[in-house]
């Protein structure tokens, strides 16, 4: 099964069963990533760009193996050395690219939308890899693998997304893919980072009290706090936000004895999440990196597989 | 020379009739029955005449940003749209703050011809907020009102000074109610649809706080105030409770914000964003409601154009506003008089007399030896081609949308200045 659109800009408009069957592929394609020869021909004579307006090292990363595995051509565009850099539009830019033959365009970009906007443009399928504060299909994709192989499913679940709500990408798609799938999703923070009263999101819990959200929760995953959150007011120290915030081996206890641990990366140990729960038996969270590799490939290899492609 | 239009309804704020309308020299010299002229005559059967549309609060973009729009572009535009007066904000490069650009843009108008300009001075020397501009000078020259629109007058005193010097002119300020520590970053109302597009949200309170203040500042100083682009029903509110208290307040809401809501941001379409924000059904449906019952004064299109290089980015990038002359009326039409929330004579005193009243200029009304000053239109439906549109700015999220209610000819002074073409 393919996907139904041309792009995946987010799991706000992807079924479940869409979801499944990228999950289901991705558990073929970990074979892949975890076997002694990463080389497969899916991809051979297929075009890839990674277009990164934004820095980042594990998504790019990432998605440059999949691609790699898979035999594709790969190259990357960071944003600072591209033609932004001399007054160049999103549009054109991603007009240049799409006409040099590319088949898939990764992009990642601070504004949201941005990927919308250029899938508008473009023959070339479009991966958001991260958009503004919207949405991070793959991140959320390579959690609910995660999820999946430790839980076995969805139905049911409670799921703890603890932090930075508001400003999460990562907490959107989670929200968008885990409701979807039948989990329970309870988001927690300070007020300055959780949506303003009468803003929520449908068919999720928010709460002020992070204990609440982690009390028999299945998933506690973190979100990073980006420390310049504080330089704008929205959380008065880093001391304070670990103090009444962080997921530590206490708040732990809360949770159920079996719950798992999540961080999409890189952490900021000590404020968000307590390196005793970060290393403890209960973290997946580089179980999590390699899961990403896993998604992208049957992203990249679902999404070049369509009719006439 | 005459023209008679014959057996239209026309449609004035107080009722409506069906009559022939002989126009001479410019003025409506007769309304009655069986009337002939030995000019041309124009049968309107099946079409109602009303009075030309009357806009306080538009941009023409001229001098400075022509190639977004200009007079001669703009007032073409406001004539297929129905209008045959605007007023023009002062917020063009160089400002209109004082009277040899005031003076420009009338005379340019005038020159054009397509519909009468009467522009908006601003309050405060090149918008910067810090000493009041030339009022007097510009009211000679032909400014109507005094307004820093596009941006808010932040500085409370200011604004008072404003207030207090204005009323020598006998004139009125119109306040662009903005918090800006409020709305920087935001880019479309805060709400649920903001979130589940990840986009940064602009609050009701930052509209609301202003109108809060300067209600109060022109209470205390027994000024005219007039508040732009209301978008919320806090702002309905807080405007019917000051004019309970004797507060001389006027305010005008726009078509956008009756027609449509935050929902049309889905898809990030840039077209769709604007200031204020769009809001909910609920801000919606308390702006119609202040419409019936008095306290929304008028509907003023803040026509906004842009050029399609300032909207075809990134959502949080691309400029605020909506190229509203050529859809004004029929939006309204659409959602109010076809809906039946309002009776058309409603409408036209919401587009037409009342705001004529407010900026105290000729128009908003169909009576013998007034200025021949009206449009025709009728029920039909069209689709809006917003490629199509006189006015340089293409920028609508209602391209697309079917709307009832078709401008059909515009005459202004008795000139026909537009004619819808087959």
């Amino acid at each position: 099964m393919a996907l139904k659109t041309k792009d995946l800009l987010g799991l706000r408009d992807i079924s479940r069963e869409e979801i499944e069957e990228i999950l289901n592929t991705a558990e073929a394609m970990k074979q892949v990533v975890a076997g002694p020869t990463k080389k497969t021909s899916h991809l051979q004579g297929k075009s890839i760009v990674t277009l990164f307006y934004e820095n980042s090292t594990r998504t790019r990363l990432s998605f440059e193996l999949a691609s790699k595995y898979m035999s594709a051509v790969a190259a990357n565009i960071a944003a600072s050395s591209s033609s932004v850099k001399k007054g160049e539009t999103l549009i054109d830019t991603a007009k240049t690219i799409d006409m040099m033959g590319t088949d898939v365009i990764i992009m990642r970009h601070p504004m949201s939308g941005a990927p919308h906007i250029m899938a508008k443009h473009v023959k070339s399928a479009i991966i958001n890899a991260g958009d503004g504060t919207n949405e991070h299909p793959t991140q959320a994709l390579l959690d609910m693998l995660t999820i999946r192989e430790k839980k076995g499913g969805f139905e049911g679940l409670k799921v703890a997304v603890v932090g930075d709500v508001v400003h999460s990408r990562v907490a959107r798609s989670n929200v968008y893919g885990l409701t979807k799938m039948g989990a329970k999703v309870v988001l927690a923070g300070p007020p300055t980072l959780l949506p303003a009263p009468g803003c929520e999101m449908p068919g999720v819990e928010y709460c002020y009290q992070v204990e609440d959200a982690v009390r028999d929760a299945d998933v506690v995953m973190a979100l990073r706090i980006q420390l310049e959150r504080q330089k704008k007011g929205l959380f008065p120290s880093v001391r304070e936000y670990a103090r009444y915030f962080g997921i530590d081996p206490k708040m732990m206890q809360l949770a159920r004895p079996d719950a798992l641990v999540m961080h999409p990366g890189p952490m900021n140990r000590g404020v968000e999440i307590s390196s005793y729960v970060a290393d403890s038996d209960q973290s997946f969270i580089n179980e999590q990196v390699t899961n990403g590799v896993a998604v992208r490939m049957a992203l990249l290899y679902m999404m070049t597989r369509r009719e006439g492609r | 020379m005459s023209t008679l239009i014959k057996n239209a309804v026309i449609v004035n704020a107080d009722g409506r009739e069906t009559a022939d309308l002989l126009i001479e020299n410019g003025l409506i010299a007769k309304i009655g029955q069986g009337l002939s002229c030995e000019g041309e005559v124009i049968d309107a059967k099946g079409a109602f005449l009303l009075p030309g549309l009357v806009d306080l609060h538009c941009h023409l973009r001229d001098p400075g940003y022509e190639y977004k729009e200009d007079v001669v572009s703009g007032t073409r535009a406001a004539a297929a749209g129905g209008f045959t007066s605007v007023l023009c904000m002062a917020n063009t490069h160089p400002v209109n703050d004082c009277a040899a650009v005031t003076s420009y843009i009338k005379n340019k108008a005038d020159e054009a011809g397509y519909c009468k300009v009467y522009p908006i001075g601003a309050v405060s020397k090149a918008l910067e907020g810090k000493e009041i501009a030339e009022m007097g000078d510009m009211k000679s020259a032909g400014a109507v009102a005094f307004s820093d629109d596009g941006s808010p007058v932040s500085n409370a005193r200011l604004l008072e000074l404003a207030l207090l010097y204005s009323a020598r002119f006998d004139t009125y300020v119109a306040v662009h109610p903005e918090e800006l520590s409020l709305t920087e970053g935001g880019v479309m109302n805060r709400g649920m649809t903001a979130t589940m597009l990840g986009l940064p949200g602009i609050s009701r309170a930052a509209e609301e706080g202003p109108i809060a203040r300067d209600l109060i500042l022109a209470e205390e100083n027994h000024a005219r105030i007039h508040i732009c682009h209301i978008s919320t029903a806090g702002c309905v509110e807080l405007i019917r409770q000051a004019k309970a208290r004797g507060v001389k307040v006027t305010c005008e809401t726009t078509p956008h914000y009756l027609y449509l809501d935050e929902t049309a941001c889905e898809g990030y379409d840039v077209n769709a964003k604007v200031a204020p924000p769009l809001r909910t059904v609920a801000d919606q449906e308390a702006l119609i409601k202040g419409l019936v019952d008095g306290t929304v004064d008028a509907i003023a299109t803040d026509h906004a154009p842009h050029h399609i290089d300032d909207k075809n980015m990134e959502f949080t990038l691309a400029a605020k506003g909506i190229s509203g002359f050529e859809t004004a009326f029929s939006s309204c039409y659409t959602r109010l008089v076809k809906s039946g929330i309002l009776p058309l004579e409603k409408l036209v005193e919401k587009m037409c007399l009342t705001p004529a009243q407010i900026a105290k200029i000729p128009g908003g009304i169909i009576k013998e030896g007034q200025p021949a000053d009206f449009f025709l239109a009728d029920d039909k439906e069209w689709t809006v081609e917003a490629k199509k549109f006189l006015s340089r700015g293409k920028n609508t999220p209602l391209d697309g949308k079917t709307l009832s209610g078709r401008v059909l000819k515009t005459f202004q002074a008795g000139r026909l200045v537009y004619e819808r073409a087959l």
